[in-house]
């Protein structure tokens, strides 16, 4: 059963290449409460503190708040790049990371070479590699522009690849970054409808984003942060407030 | 599905389980030697995507260099250029291999940082990247070598096979310079111009377009020199007809301090990569 928990999670992120003496960040450190200086003098930036939380099956998980306010890093720590550097995070069931539509992807090999690509940075078998590429071919709609260099791709053209390759062998767990809505409207409403049905299956989605109307139409559950720190969590409306009947949603 | 499932994945800060996760990282990376194995194919690609000779440059180059500096050193040491050449192009493209491994070692994590921040990986992915690009890159010189013996009417023996087992050095020894060298040039960034200075010094202070023979008596302190003892292993079957115990030795001794300096320094600081690069 998929599950993420995360018990007191902290990352700090040493400022390794700019020097720490220098006047400029010696200034930032005095402004900030959010850098300081480890034992060695170097500046740190506490990118997430004491975060506790639990997210279990079915749930749609958004993360809001400012830019610098730790949506990022936490994705990234969930997807297993940063180590906790205090705290424990467990998580329980296969991550599908969609931080980055072009991680990973080599711009000068074509749509199928990257499939295979993916397959192999998955850990995929052969046979698993196929069914994955029968997947994104049928998905992702591109047809023979999968024979072309992704290079030449438009950006919804590589969000659609990105997309199709991510979901497809269903991961239990998806974490997103919001640049897959760069898509047309047609795909958006294929990419609803599939993570709709990723979710039915008892999975969970962790999506980082600014905009409410896409929390509004796509998540169960809200946390805000700021600062590094969940400062709110709970369902849309006790975050964001009810729904105004009067605004549009997109 | 993908997998039927796996056990959770806990991150501890408290119990980092630092050995468990190298080995694993480690294993990982090598019995997936699919993955970088195409990415090290894909870089080749890239690298030399238009031109028309591709990787055969580096061919080239090579045999030009091997031309002219055979002619001039041969008259300059007063060496016959038909026993000359094969020392020379052995030595030369030994020289290359090592040098390049050092070299591109050095920076395999900090060039892979869009995939590193982006992408979670067994770090050996990177590592064995490099090594395997090299490794093929080098199998374009190799050539050179057989058509040098050639030229020169010269045949190794049996003895030549030797060559074998210090090849396999050779790829130990890359894997753990680019492990150490690449961790240590992510979190110092004046790690790489140093190593490149080095290497060229390294260049001239070891045996690579001179004979050993030439240090007369101080021959026998050659093997201290690391460099030379790991070449040695390769070079001695192919053009002296065997090598000293001494530098199987000294080459053995060199490698294992490596392997243990670089397997210690990825096991202790593995999981601060990513903030590294």
């Amino acid at each position: 059963m998929a599950r993420i928990t995360a018990e007191n999670v902290g990352i700090d992120f040493p400022l390794y290449h700019v020097g720490a003496r220098s006047l400029k960040k010696r200034l930032i450190a005095a402004a900030s409460r959010r850098m300081s200086k480890d034992e060695s003098d170097r500046v740190v930036v506490a990118a997430l503190r004491d975060l506790s939380f639990e997210i279990g099956r079915g749930e749609r998980v958004a993360l809001i708040g400012q830019n610098g306010a730790g949506k990022s890093t936490l994705l990234r720590t969930i997807a297993g790049i940063y180590d906790p550097v205090a705290g424990c995070l467990t998580v329980d069931g296969e991550i599908g990371s969609m931080i980055d539509p072009g991680a990973g992807m080599d711009p000068w090999a074509t749509g199928f070479e990257n499939i295979r690509l993916r397959a192999w940075y998955r850990g995929m078998s052969d046979a698993q590699a196929e069914s994955l590429a029968r997947e994104v071919v049928a998905f992702s709609g591109l047809d023979e522009f999968l024979d072309v260099p992704i290079r030449s791709y438009s950006s919804g053209m590589q969000v659609r690849l990105a997309f199709a390759m991510a979901t497809a062998m269903a991961p239990d767990i998806l974490l997103m970054d919001e640049w897959f809505f760069a898509g047309d409207a047609e795909f958006m409403a294929k990419a609803e409808l599939r993570l709709a049905g990723m979710v039915r299956e008892a999975e969970i989605l962790v999506l980082a984003t600014h905009s409410t109307s896409i929390v509004r139409r796509w998540c169960t559950r809200v946390i805000r942060m700021e600062g590094g720190r969940i400062v709110q969590d709970g369902t849309v409306d006790e975050v964001l407030g009810p729904e105004q009947a009067n605004l549009p949603s997109h | 599905m993908l997998t039927t499932h796996q056990a959770p994945s806990v991150r501890d800060a408290a119990r980092p389980r630092k050995l468990e996760r190298a080995l694993d990282d480690l294993r990982q990376g090598i019995f997936g030697w699919r993955l970088p194995f195409a990415l090290a194919r894909l870089d080749i690609r890239n690298r030399y995507r238009g031109s028309v000779l591709g990787p055969f440059w580096l061919t080239l180059s090579t045999a030009v260099m091997l031309t002219g500096l055979g002619l001039l050193y041969s008259t300059l040491f007063r060496l016959e250029l038909k026993t000359y050449l094969p020392f020379l192009a052995v030595s030369l493209i030994l020289w290359n291999i090592i040098s390049a491994m050092v070299i591109e070692g050095s920076s395999c994590l900090i060039e892979q940082e869009s995939v590193i921040r982006q992408m979670p990986q067994p770090y050996s992915v990177h590592i064995l990247r490099c090594i395997m690009r090299n490794s093929l890159i080098a199998a374009h010189n190799l050539p050179l070598i057989v058509v040098t013996f050639l030229i020169c009417g010269y045949t190794p023996g049996w003895v030549g096979l030797w060559a074998i087992p210090g090849l396999v050095l050779f790829l130990v020894n890359a894997m753990a310079v680019a492990t150490l060298f690449g961790m240590l040039s992510a979190r110092f960034r004046d790690i790489g111009p140093i190593v490149a200075s080095v290497m060229q010094i390294a260049f001239f202070m070891s045996p690579v377009i001179w004979k050993p023979e030439l240090l007369g008596d101080r021959q026998r302190f050659l093997p201290f020199n690391p460099f030379y003892a790991v070449m040695e292993t390769v070079r001695g079957p192919l053009v002296a007809g065997g090598v000293s115990p001494w530098v199987w030795v000294s080459a053995i001794i060199y490698s294992a301090i490596l392997c243990t300096a670089a397997f210690l320094i990825f096991q202790r600081f593995r999981n601060r990569i990513a903030f590294w690069v």
